[in-house]
């Protein structure tokens, strides 16, 4: 066989490329892409893999194929011969690797955009309507977590807590050793698990009461420190319904490793029964600790819910399930 | 003193001295050499402890529950991991090679500050014996970053152990680098340029700047700290005004950098060690001399790739991702000319050798997943996970650690006059590469698929992975056994060294194995560039002809 060298580097290049694409693409290494920024974030890890699978194969080839191919005769005491460098290889050397971060750069750049990091605030034009909300969730809210927020209010430096717009939903995330607190803008819904619809557009405003904490779920691939004193907010879009671990990600304790809740991320219909559900629980809540209080148990936005979704508090406190009910609506339009 | 009786036994080279001469391995001995070896042994006793620490983590994560031991000891336990690891171990280590070499390279008969060397040796046992004795009190349980507020909520006694400990040994740090930076800018030889010079001093130069640059910060941010932990001070604590994101920033303007502070001196290593054992002129000199300068800079300006999900702002992320993969080019450029001073070689697969093309195999890997980690999208997933233990191991252990070895074996016939046994070294590389690939490679799956960094227990769906990774660590535990063997019987009984074993070009070996207290006689004269193989002079041919290959002592 007598091939010319060209092509035998023709064809290596052209087998490394074909391998680093399908490993590029075919590694299986993340979890389920639950949400528009997992898509993002994966299409940019992807070719990462691509370019790490290329550089990988490249190097530990060398070093392989070097090991045995100049590996020195038993005896041999002479040098190899003197090279001492090769000025337009190394000019190869140093220019590729720089085009190849730079890219990356832009690439990073234009996804960190894409996934609103450069600017999470920017549906946010409703100061007035927040102000009064957060007023009045401060009220609502549990003591231990009223101080925290009278405390931050005089924080210097504070990003003040966002408000719902028309297309977000927004919660309050409060990590605390070692639990998660959401509330819900707007409503004076606080509670142990994060449910959230599926297709929105969700604000979440991150603070912590005690020590640093971290928001993160893997199927998101969305993390922010939880810090005490400040406000972060930080913008997600589920787009799979399904049932996700938050775990907290900065050391927070002896017990860090346990500090999870559960996401549960459903249709825009199911999870406004949830919220619903809460609101009421919420109000009796009040009811039982300050029967001074006149309540009213009446929906925050009843004029967004149909008649099933605004009866499904009290269907299930007589025992009456939303199928029961549904059924009976059923029959009556028949 | 429990350390100083360890040393006695590592420390001892040759039974059959007069007692006068191991005694000044225990002394304030001014001799470069002497702190050297003063600086490794005590290092790698202490690399032990922080593998210990490290075996009793992988042995609570061999299961998904927290059950070899409590949560709060299992904190502290990766606390002190790191702290030993870091600051004990590779940093130390590091310097008594920079110790030992700098002055035989450049032809000079001892550091610049002798006594002052000597002090920040000293400092080094008694703040690791104080890091030790924390755990009598309750050691420091907030991460080797004890981040506040956590870090001045817990154990207060241990944290201050830890604050004071870690003070000292920065202090250490700095003085060391005062010694390094001065040596070699002023005591080469006058025939030695500064293109003259071996690559290991070109690191160790960068080295000492970073170290002067970087750790007078660490230094404030830890007597901040300690103000807000011990009088209540509010510099870092919310409640009281402070902001903890200013300690992020303090602690990682030193932290960042010590990552080169820890990686340059065993890039200088590997660049003397492949030449030699290549025979082979190393590629590209200048590009690689410079690219240490160039480390050096860029390694003071891209901390806060650390802090990409904390609060810092988008604009400032941007500026630091595109810092950090920058890193990659300088880098980069070492790596290819790794390979290419290898390729058409004459290549001796001995352990120092092994160690060597093991150290640029691994840190490739660390470096590509250090790229990623750089892009603030996907940083933003794996942050604090698996993924960035994976990543910083590939760097340290990998990249550090497997070049110290390699260090070792290049330079043990030099410092001890007694040549190891090749058997048991492949041994140890194999057993080495084989334990520490089984135990950081999976861990970048468990990462990317979310399991979190610093927890006592996990999900139980990680626990196939957790067990390879812990049975990794036993082999990685068991792969130090025969280099221990190996190092205590060569050190009494091995072959006797000749003055160059394998006809390197450098002025250390031009000098008796080990070398005389005075190093040279008189200012030796470089025959030739320390990498002039294949046109080396007929003065430095087999045998070389100063001095004689018979070893002075014994």
């Amino acid at each position: 066989m007598n091939v010319p060298s060209q092509i035998i580097t023709l064809l290596f290049g052209i087998g490394l490329t074909l391998v680093s694409l399908w490993y590029g693409y075919n590694h299986h290494l993340l979890p389920l892409a639950a949400s528009k920024e997992a898509v993002l974030i994966d299409d940019l890890f992807n070719v990462m893999m691509v370019i790490s699978t290329g550089i990988f194969v490249l190097v530990q080839g060398a070093i392989l194929f070097v090991a045995f191919r100049y590996k020195r005769e038993e005896g041999d005491e002479t040098d190899a011969k003197y090279v001492h460098g090769n000025i337009p290889l190394e000019i190869v050397w140093t220019a590729i690797p720089s085009v190849i971060v730079l890219a990356l750069s832009l690439y990073s750049f234009d996804i960190y955009e894409q996934i609103g990091g450069l600017n999470p605030m920017d549906h946010s034009s409703h100061q007035g309507v927040h102000q009064e909300i957060s007023n009045k969730k401060q009220k609502m809210l549990p003591s231990g977590i009223q101080e925290a927020a009278v405390m931050d209010g005089e924080m210097p430096g504070m990003v003040m807590p966002l408000a719902a717009d028309d297309s977000a939903v927004a919660v309050n995330v409060t990590g605390l050793q070692f639990a998660w607190l959401f509330n819900y803008v707007g409503t004076e819904v606080t509670s142990g698990e994060l449910h959230l619809p599926v297709g929105r557009d969700i604000l979440l405003n991150i603070t912590a009461m005690d020590v640093l904490h971290a928001f993160w779920v893997p199927e998101f691939r969305i993390k922010q420190d939880a810090v005490p004193g400040r406000t972060i907010p930080i913008r997600i879009s589920p787009t799979v319904e399904g049932t996700y671990s938050l775990i907290c990600a900065e050391l927070c304790g002896a017990y860090h490793g346990v500090m999870r809740s559960e996401v549960i991320v459903q249709s825009e219909r199911d999870y406004n029964i949830w919220l619903n559900e809460q609101v009421v629980a919420m109000k009796e809540q009040n009811h039982n600790a300050d029967s001074q209080n006149p309540v009213s148990t009446v929906a925050l936005y009843p004029e967004l819910l149909s008649d099933t979704e605004y009866l499904a508090p009290y269907a299930k406190k007589l025992g009456v399930t939303v199928e029961h009910l549904q059924a009976i609506q059923a029959q009556q339009q028949s | 003193m429990t350390t100083l009786t360890q040393l006695s036994n590592d420390t001892n080279p040759g039974g059959d001295r007069p007692k006068p001469e191991w005694r000044k391995y225990f002394g304030f001995s001014h001799d470069h050499k002497v702190i050297g070896i003063q600086y490794l042994v005590t290092s790698f006793f202490f690399y032990l402890i922080g593998g210990a620490l490290a075996a009793a983590v992988r042995t609570e994560l061999a299961t998904p529950a927290s059950d070899f031991v409590s949560p709060e000891l299992y904190n502290s336990l990766f606390t002190l991991h790191g702290t030993v690891m870091i600051f004990l171990w590779i940093v130390p280590s590091t310097a008594g090679f920079i110790n030992y070499l700098v002055p035989l390279m450049i032809g000079a008969q001892d550091m610049a500050f002798p006594r002052l060397n000597a002090i920040a040796f000293w400092m080094l046992p008694p703040s690791g014996l104080l890091l030790m004795s924390s755990f009598f009190v309750g050691p420091a349980s907030a991460g080797w970053t004890s981040y506040p507020p956590l870090s001045t909520m817990g154990p207060v006694a241990g944290e201050l152990i830890w604050i004071l400990s870690v003070l000292l040994l920065g202090t250490s740090s700095i003085l060391g680098a005062i010694n390094f930076i001065v040596t070699i800018w002023k005591m080469r030889v006058p025939q030695m340029g500064w293109n003259d010079m071996p690559l290991f001093c070109w690191a160790s130069l960068a080295t000492g700047i970073l170290a002067l640059v970087s750790t007078p910060v660490l230094a404030g941010a830890l007597i901040l700290l300690s103000f807000d932990l011990v009088v209540g001070t509010s510099f870092f604590n919310p409640t009281g005004g402070g902001d903890p994101i200013v300690y992020q920033h303090m602690f990682w303007f030193y932290s960042h950098p010590a990552v080169y502070i820890m990686i340059l001196p065993v890039f200088g290593m590997i660049s003397d060690i492949i030449p030699v054992h290549s025979r082979k002129a190393i590629f590209g000199y200048r590009a690689i001399a410079y690219s240490s300068i160039a480390i050096c800079f860029l390694g003071l300006i891209v901390w806060a790739h650390h802090m990409f999900t904390s609060g810092t702002p988008p604009w400032l992320r941007m500026f630091f991702m595109f810092a950090t993969m920058v890193i990659a080019v300088p880098t980069g450029i070492k790596v290819f000319s790794w390979v290419a001073t290898m390729w058409g070689g004459k290549i001796q697969l001995n352990s120092a050798m092994l160690f060597a093309m093991g150290f640029v195999s691994m840190f490739v890997i660390g470096g590509i997943s250090g790229v990623m980690l750089a892009a603030v999208p996907f940083d933003i997933h794996v942050h604090d996970t698996y993924f960035v233990v994976a990543h910083f191991h590939y760097v340290l252990f990998g990249g550090s650690v497997f070049g110290l070895y390699a260090g070792m074996y290049h330079w043990f016939p030099k410092i001890t006059g007694r040549m190891l046994n090749e058997k048991l070294g492949k041994i140890h590389f194999a057993l080495n590469f084989i334990g520490f690939n089984l135990t950081f490679l999976p861990m970048h799956k468990l990462g990317l698929d979310g399991m979190n960094r610093r927890i006592a227990e996990y999900d139980p769906k990680y626990a196939t992975i957790n067990m390879i990774c812990s049975i990794g660590t036993l082999l990685l535990a068991v792969s130090t056994v025969p280099f221990l063997i190996n190092a205590i019987r060569s050190w009494f009984w091995g072959d006797r060294a000749p003055a160059n074993p394998w006809n390197g070009l450098t002025l250390e070996w031009t000098v008796s194995s080990p070398p005389p207290v005075e190093n040279f006689a008189v200012a030796p004269i470089p025959a030739c560039h320390p990498y002039a193989y294949g046109k080396r002079p007929a003065s430095m041919l087999n045998p070389p002809l100063t001095p004689p290959p018979e070893p002075i002592s014994t």
